[in-house]
């Protein structure tokens, strides 16, 4: 893991306040006249930092918690035994050649379609956009994807942005199977085909960057030809039983948000991608020799900002909305620090509250 | 120990619980070591300062310094140790004698009045001014300019 640095761009100071969310009764306010024990007790400062160490609610957001095995007796050994030899046999080598028939298929009608009907901007873009929605039911089914969809499918409407909690990047691909998105991406290689669809790429890493994908993001929302757009604000894939702080970069564009919440079913396999722990290749190949991947995904009401409301009112609101619908649990962080730590801002305001209170009770006399 | 292995044995869970004079429960143990493990991530034994930054509860904690200097390289068994004053089987002493530590930065047993100033501007980023304010109302409570542990104890029970 490389050398942390201090997140300065991403951490804005009128966040929602952290103590709400931290364990009430943590820190009891005191009264009365200012003693020496108070200034000289700390403890209640060390049991803080005694409990982040034990337990804290970010790290919990990115544990994969694998499922308790169920093949321990003798009956069941066998059986899963079986199922082990069904699953890497027969259906693994069907699914490879599924995914390849798709892909063949998807490249011979993708190249034509892309070249020969250059002067056919609408006609191409429609085949386009079936073509990568062919490509993704595709890959749905090479994992024998169980994917229910509630609610009203998206149409394609100016000023519109889709947002979505993060889980993995088949996110994108259970999503774009209905209804061909483009999407705003970390910039990495192999993913060529999707700027027909309009995809916006940004850099993690660079701070400067941020203006310049907003202003593409505004462009693309107001077009009335592009495809609708896709985002995930969390910025980062979270282990579908929590969810991060939402950038607020998504509810700023001045258009409606319409929510998407998505929530797998650990019944055969953990969706969830721990970048830490498996590379892409090997988390597609644990899908793929899976029994099904099943999940449901719900299309919600579209919001829009409320008059006298932040955009980081805004974000919280639909993030509580998308939370509850699919049963995720809030927390106060922000997905990146996980590349990076907290600004020294949020310390600071601790300092700044607990001299406060000092001050206020040294006038208590 | 077994550092590069993660799995407790039975031998090694009764060493850290005499280490710790039993403040934690085997199960507790247990539990420690896999939090232990999930922090010290390149796997070395011990959890840099760094791997103790990653948890952003930890970093926003105005003692997370002072904290570091205790915890920088401690192994398992030295990091249920350091726990152990927080478990709830520690008796007073335990704890103060913790709180002592955390005050005592140059470790002779003593903490002075400047040791106690700097606790405080750790914990308020209070400016000179307001320093000399809390200065009168110590003062009024006579304050001696250096106290050993079982003062200490008399002013915070």
């Amino acid at each position: 893991m490389g050398k942390l640095n201090t997140s300065s761009s991403e951490l804005d100071f009128d966040r929602p306040n952290i103590e709400d969310y931290l364990p009430s009764g943590s820190i009891q306010e005191p009264h009365g006249k200012l003693r020496l024990r108070d200034l000289l007790d700390i403890s209640p400062t060390l049991t803080e930092a005694a409990g982040a160490i034990v337990d804290d609610s970010f790290t919990r957001c990115f544990k994969s918690n694998p499922p308790e095995p169920w093949n321990w007796n003798i009956y069941l050994f066998p059986l899963w035994c079986l199922g082990v030899v069904v699953r890497y046999g027969l259906l693994f080598p069907l699914r490879v050649i599924v995914l390849t028939i798709g892909w063949i298929i998807f490249l011979s009608c993708y190249f034509p379609v892309h070249f020969l009907l250059k002067g056919h901007d609408k006609l191409r873009k429609r085949l386009e956009r079936g073509l990568v929605e062919l490509i993704c039911s595709f890959f749905v089914a090479s994992w024998t994807g169980v994917v229910k969809y509630h609610g009203p499918r998206p149409c394609m409407r100016p000023k519109q942005v889709f947002v979505a909690n993060h889980t993995s990047m088949i996110d994108f691909i259970v999503l774009e199977q209905m209804t061909a998105f483009a999407v705003i991406m970390q910039k990495h290689p192999g993913a060529l085909f999707l700027e027909s669809l309009g995809c916006i790429w940004f850099n993690r890493s660079e701070s400067k960057d941020r203006e310049i994908v907003a202003k593409k993001l505004r462009e693309h929302v107001h077009g009335a030809d592009n495809n609708p757009l896709l985002i995930f604000p969390e910025g980062t894939c979270v282990n579908n039983h929590y969810t991060v702080m939402f950038k607020k970069g998504a509810f700023e564009l001045g258009c409606t948000v319409c929510p998407i919440a998505i929530k797998y079913n650990k019944i055969f396999v953990d969706a969830f991608w721990n970048s830490r722990k498996q590379s892409f290749t090997t988390h597609l190949l644990q899908l793929m020799t899976s029994w099904a991947v099943v999940c449901d995904v719900w299309y919600l009401e579209p919001q829009n900002l409320k008059p006298g409301e932040t955009p980081i009112e805004f974000a919280e609101r639909v993030r509580d909305i998308i939370s509850v619908r699919a049963g995720l649990r809030k927390v106060p962080w922000d997905g990146y620090l996980k590349y990076s730590r907290p600004s020294p801002k949020h310390r600071e305001r601790k300092q700044q509250s607990f001299a406060e209170s000092i001050l206020r009770r040294l006038e208590e006399k | 120990m077994g550092n590069t292995s993660s799995m407790l044995t039975q031998y090694d869970i009764e060493e850290v619980q005499e280490h710790c004079s039993n403040t934690f429960s085997q199960q507790e143990i247990v539990s420690l070591y896999q939090r232990f493990c999930q922090l010290d991530r390149n796997g070395c034994g011990f959890i840099s300062a760094e791997e103790f930054m990653t948890v952003p509860e930890f970093a926003v904690n105005p003692l997370s310094q002072r904290l570091f200097r205790m915890l920088d390289g401690l192994n398992f068994k030295e990091f249920v140790a350091f726990l152990s004053a927080f478990s709830s089987r520690a008796s007073l002493q335990q704890k103060v004698e913790f709180i002592f530590k955390v005050y005592d930065t140059d470790g002779n047993g003593k903490v002075t009045f400047n040791e106690m100033l700097d606790i405080l501007r750790d914990l308020t980023e209070f400016s000179d001014l307001h320093l000399f304010l809390v200065i009168e109302v110590m003062q009024k409570e006579n304050t001696p300019m250096s106290l050993k542990i079982e003062n200490l104890h008399k002013r915070i029970a």
